[in-house]
């Protein structure tokens, strides 16, 4: 029997903000073997009562199905929407820092202004890009400023929500 | 700290303020109001102010045990043998860690627990101070839930909460870790509230659509199995009452997991014995050769089921579980019930009187001539030789043991292992409640101190732990606890130097190489008994067992009865590891329907 081909999967969790609560999903997924190719976390209400977990996993669609029925049964957790089920935005933002001189600089400049990445900082020998968009896009911009003198990168993981009038609540 | 000149001239605040108690004060007035009538316990510096409100008050009882894991299986035997809440209370560090196993144990078989934990005092948090460990961080895997209270305006709510969380869905452990100081101080005191819990709400009733949906699968079955598991005794006595009606009802043959056992009379003939890895040879094969399966309660746990691609092939699976995380966790089912066992039941009755299809009668009537040619391979037989000095079957000894309690309302503990088997395959259970085992974990030294737990729920009681004598050795420290307490438990030794379920495995599976399964250095059980204040019996031939078991029963003190069974004895039927249903070994003698084998495969199993 052959395995079941692997998907991906956006999961957005709204939780009570308590101590210890990123730590029980975490080790949810550490406990039981899951995937997470990233996790973002913050506070979203107003009162700072609730946050929002978004997590991009991968599994089976049994698999995917198991992590949101286990994140469902925690106690601290409110809702779980697995947003990859339908229209939905995920963006996630990074801050690049390339290093280099002449050509090489000038081509950084020219590609960083078509992927419509600003400039948050710059010596005569470096930028530092913010750049925001979906994770392929984000993935191709670092592709072409490796032989640019790409040094290091910061990214911030996915958020994401549904697109239309389909709120998590 | 508050201060007040007491002369009610304050406003309401402080004059609120004025009558807060201690924390620790607050903290059992919250226990009381939870109808908490005992805690078992052992002190330490970090939980001192409990102890010290404790002394000051009779309202609940506490049990003070030899070692923290027994607390929780002591507590796990009250709530299993009650229904109600189990609470454990122990200090911080060593305290906290040495009640890991019990709570992993609770988490397993879904037993409702309140572990209360000393804790070094807030400011000293994360300092590695004398007695601190992160218990928070070490339980949180251990737990349903957990929580560590940091203010004391929190500690009431916090214990309110943690006894609706852990008996609320599917029950289990939860841990409160309670720094000293918030023990100290004074806090707010207020009652269990009406309110919903924000966000832990489980779906107990059933979605009437995917009732209709199982009624008309159950309607059409001609060979359908009810599968009941430990979940319809969580879900109290009423379910096992729906339970056997339902059943009785339908004419369907009925097998249980480990846990399930005493769900529905074991006299019952639609009662086709236990399933799984040592369950009985016609309940295996019903499984196997179903065409409709009603899982209520059990979570196709690997013990059940056996290889899983070969797993009940042609069934349609119909899965009642009140937790969604169960369903198609292992096996892929064709219709999912979320919902409280009672509940489900309750509906399946009723969809099952409203839905007019006649069930094909015929069809059950040779779905039960095929049973009962199974049955008669009477695969759980074994010789016991009669003659006086000959060596007594484990099997024998239990059946004795059971036939000398009839009459006498017993609760049956065990610990782990070939004793555990036995005792599921051969003592029988009309009634919930009543049989209390460690089934996820397989926790040796379960056993001794839950048969405590229940002693002290039901004080007139029989409690009978059926023990091996390798488990019964890894809480054997409470044998002082039972002579403190008065409490009448019989430790029912089948002695047969090994670890028997190690042994079997190196016999079956690894070449008869009996690496470390032998126990060279028994004590003298006898002695060891009367060295505890209890009475010591032994049974070294066959004549001498029923003498032994009698006055074992008769005796009302604590009683450790050693018998000497039979070392080279194994458990039969057992679907070896990596295994089908159909391919179970049977006992000497007897023709196996197929010798698979075990595969590499298999034999990384479990």
């Amino acid at each position: 029997m052959a395995e079941p081909a692997l998907r991906s999967a956006t999961v957005s969790v709204l939780v009570e903000n308590e101590s210890g609560v990123l730590a029980r999903v975490i080790g949810l997924f550490s406990g039981r073997g899951y995937n997470i190719d990233s996790l973002t976390v913050a506070p979203v209400e107003r009162d700072g009562s609730k946050s929002r977990i978004t997590v991009v996993t991968r599994g089976t669609p049994m698999v995917i199905e198991q992590i949101k029925a286990q994140l469902d049964r925690l106690v601290p957790v409110y809702k779980v929407l697995d947003l990859s089920e339908g229209p939905h935005l995920a963006r996630e933002l990074a801050l690049i820092k390339v290093i280099g001189a002449g050509e090489k600089r000038a081509e950084a400049l020219r590609l960083a202004e078509a992927f419509r990445a600003r400039v948050i900082d710059a010596t005569t020998e470096s930028f530092t890009f913010e750049l925001t968009g979906a994770t392929d896009k984000l993935d191709a911009f670092l592709d072409l400023m490796r032989p640019l003198g790409l040094a290091e990168v910061a990214r911030t993981g996915v958020a994401a929500i549904a697109r239309g009038m389909k709120t998590i609540y | 700290m508050t201060e007040t000149d007491g002369n009610g001239t304050m406003d309401g605040t402080i004059a609120a303020a004025e009558q807060m108690s201690s924390g620790s004060e607050a903290l059992l007035r919250a226990l009381k109001a939870q109808g908490v009538e005992v805690i078992f316990g052992y002190p330490g510096g970090a939980v001192l102010p409990i102890y010290d409100a404790i002394f000051q008050q009779n309202a609940i009882r506490h049990i003070l045990v030899r070692h923290e894991q027994a607390a929780v299986h002591a507590a796990e035997g009250y709530a299993r043998s009650t229904g109600k809440v189990g609470v454990v209370l122990v200090t911080s560090g060593p305290g906290a860690t040495n009640a890991v196993t019990g709570l992993v144990d609770a988490l397993m078989d879904s037993i409702p627990i309140v572990c209360l934990c000393g804790q070094v005092p807030t400011h000293l948090i994360g300092n590695d101070a004398f007695q601190e460990a992160d218990t928070t961080g070490i339980t949180r895997p251990a737990t349903k839930h957990n929580y560590l209270v940091k203010r004391s305006e929190d500690l009431v709510r916090v214990v309110h909460e943690a006894f609706y969380v852990a008996r609320a869905g599917r029950p289990g452990p939860v841990v409160i870790d309670l720094p000293k100081d918030i023990l100290i101080a004074p806090a707010p005191y207020r009652e269990p509230g009406e309110a919903e819990h924000r966000s832990y709400r489980p779906r107990t009733q059933p979605d009437p659509r995917r009732i209709k949906e199982a009624v008309a699968l159950l309607k059409r079955a001609r060979r359908p199995i009810i599968y009941a598991g430990g979940g319809v005794i969580n879900a109290g006595p009423e379910a096992s009452r729906l339970l056997t009606q339902f059943a009785r009802m339908t004419g369907f043959p009925l097998t249980a997991t480990l846990m399930g056992l005493g769900a529905f009379p074991a006299s019952d003939p639609l009662f086709l014995g236990m399933l799984g890895m040592h369950g009985t040879y016609e309940s295996n094969l019903a499984m196997h050769g179903c065409d409709v399966m009603l899982n209520i309660g059990a979570r196709f746990d690997d013990r059940v089921t056996g290889r899983l691609n070969a797993f009940s092939p042609g069934s349609k699976k119909i899965h009642v579980d009140i937790d969604p995380a169960n369903i198609n966790k292992s096996v892929a089912v064709d219709v999912a019930i979320v919902g409280d066992a009672a509940a489900v039941l309750r509906a399946l009755i009723a969809a099952w009187r409203e839905d007019s299809t006649p069930p094909p009668r015929e069809a059950l009537a040779q779905w039960w001539e095929r049973i009962g040619l199974w049955r008669e391979k009477k695969a759980l037989r074994y010789e016991q030789p009669a003659a006086p000095g000959s060596v007594i079957k484990p099997q024998y000894a239990i059946e004795r043991l059971y036939q000398a309690t009839q009459g006498r309302e017993t609760y049956v503990t065990t610990e782990v292992g070939q004793h555990q088997m036995w005792a599921a395959q051969y003592f029988k259970f009309e009634q919930p409640n009543h049989w209390m085992t460690s089934g996820g974990l397989g926790t040796m030294g379960y056993g001794l101190p839950a048969a405590m737990g229940v002693q002290v729920a039901h004080p007139q009681a029989l409690v009978v732990d059926i023990a091996g004598e390798a488990s019964t050795l890894m809480n054997i420290q409470e044998m002082s606890t039972l002579a403190q307490y008065r409490l009448p438990v019989k430790v029912f030794i089948l002695n047969n130097h090994y670890m028997g379920m190690v042994r079997q495995w190196q016999e079956l599976l690894h070449g008869g190489r009996y690496s470390h399964s032998y126990s060279e250095a028994l004590p003298d059980f006898v002695k060891l008994a009367e060295s505890f204040h209890a009475v010591g019996l032994r049974a070294r031939t066959v004549d001498e067992l029923d003498g032994v078991i009698a006055e074992m029963l008769a005796v009302d003190k604590p009683v450790i009865a050693d018998i000497c069974v039979d070392e080279t004895e194994n458990v039969f039927p057992m679907i070896p590891s990596g295994a089908a249903h159909n391919e179970m070994l049977l006992g000497p003698g007897q023709d196996s329907p197929g010798r698979p084998g075990v595969t590499d495969e298999g034999m990384a199993l479990v």
